[in-house]
């Protein structure tokens, strides 16, 4: 069991349920400038979240959840997460995700003047990241 | 007065409108308390966002950003959620009427319309109508909040529009619904409803404060049109339900006054019968 002292409340939410809600020792997590793991009595910062996993360091163990676009705001004693979507290992469909990265890859190979290149990236990270979480 | 056979008629053609009615009510219960559901859920992603936004925006005076100030165009565009169908008593006239009667100027407001109901009536009003994502309203998802969340802002970005509004039914409880118009842009927020405990952290914002805002500004937006959504969808059927309930009891007080009348038209009938039987009788005799 781990010091009490050591843990704070993490908190996931996303548009259509409270995700996840807990206490934790640390939480690792990626954002557009790199990733970043989180302890207690962090200063106060509100950081853009980059598709990945978001590794929660629980008293019992780690919890891996994949967490695409959204932003974290972390309070000495408080980290909240509001992501668009956010899933756990179980609910993630890897066939799915590997047709969809290899959608992904077609579309930017093919650079046509039609193809939106930022959707294609984020949908192949977002296909990446589903697939890693799956992995890890 | 009405003879036995036309009285009869008319109580069943209410008869059969009421069970229409009565099916109706039921119906619009049962996806009431789904949508309820739904709009309780988004509630705490909601006000995590607000809470946010609110508090960033406060120490905000600094930053310049596009999202914070009018830019010059005079055109607003008005995004309107009305349902696709009709009978839900005053629902979709509420929320034409706040467009309507909102004071702007007819030739500057831009219509997204969501609900056909409110399209069709403000068109006859004779409002540009932008676009029409009426199909959304039928299951509402953050995909197509997102989606058009990011068309009204492109617009807003490129100058053609300086303000962006929502025009939607907020829903209060499953008996009141209070038709709403929210300004979304430029973000103005009310001073009163914040909690001062939280500003007093001093918030470093990753990577920068500009780009930190266009992240999640855009996420407020799309957050604010989602729970207005759902929201809308709740209260359309309350309002339905509500609608449906009246008339299914002011069916009732028709049938059960069709019913006196009927019945009396019966035993006058009788009475009359029976008066020339009698009458008939005495003249024989």
């Amino acid at each position: 069991m781990a010091d009490n002292e050591r843990m704070f409340q993490v908190k996931i939410i996303t548009p259509d349920r409270i995700f996840y809600t807990g206490e934790a020792e640390m939480v690792e997590f990626n954002t557009t400038s790199g990733a970043i793991g989180v302890y207690k009595n962090h200063i106060p910062i509100t950081t853009v979240l980059a598709p990945g996993a978001v590794i929660i360091h629980e008293s019992s163990g780690e919890k891996v959840a994949a967490v695409h676009a959204g932003f974290a705001e972390i309070l000495s004693d408080k980290v909240t997460f509001l992501a668009e979507i956010a899933e756990w290992p179980e609910e993630i469909d890897v066939s799915r995700a590997e047709e969809a990265k290899k959608r992904a890859e077609d579309r930017l190979a093919a650079k046509t003047a039609d193809v939106d290149i930022a959707r294609a990236e984020f949908a192949l990270r977002k296909a990446l990241t589903r697939i890693d979480v799956k992995g890890m | 007065m009405a003879s036995m056979r036309d009285i009869k008629r008319r109580k069943g053609s209410i008869q059969s409108t009421q069970q229409i009615t009565k099916a109706m009510k039921l119906v619009s219960t049962v996806k009431l308390q789904k949508a309820r559901n739904r709009a309780e859920s988004t509630n705490p992603y909601f006000n995590a966002m607000y809470q946010t936004v609110s508090s960033m925006l406060k120490r905000s005076g600094t930053i310049m950003h596009p999202y914070l100030k009018a830019n010059e165009s005079r055109k607003k565009a008005v995004v309107v959620i009305t349902s696709n169908r009709g009978l839900a008593g005053g629902y979709n006239s509420n929320v034409v009427k706040l467009v309507t009667e909102s004071g702007f100027a007819k030739e500057d407001v831009q219509i997204y319309a969501i609900g056909h109901k409110g399209k069709e009536s403000l068109e006859r009003h004779g409002y540009e109508i932008k676009s029409d994502d009426s199909d959304v309203i039928e299951a509402p998802t953050y995909t197509d909040a997102a989606e058009i969340c990011g068309r009204v802002l492109k617009a807003y970005q490129e100058g053609e529009i300086g303000e962006i509004y929502l025009a939607y039914t907020h829903f209060k409880n499953t008996v009141s619904h209070v038709p709403t118009l929210m300004k979304l842009l430029p973000v103005e927020l009310d001073e009163e409803s914040e909690e001062t405990g939280k500003s007093n952290v001093l918030m470093t914002y990753e990577p920068n404060d500009e780009e930190a805002l266009d992240v999640i500004v855009p996420k407020y937006i799309t957050s604010l049109f989602y729970g207005a959504l759902v929201e809308a969808v709740a209260s359309e059927n309350g309002a339905r339900m509500q609608a449906m309930d009246s008339a299914t009891s002011n069916a009732e007080d028709m049938i059960s006054d069709l019913s006196l009348k009927y019945n009396r038209a019966r035993q006058g009938s009788i009475t009359q019968e029976l008066t020339e039987i009698i009458a008939g009788a005495s003249a024989i005799s």
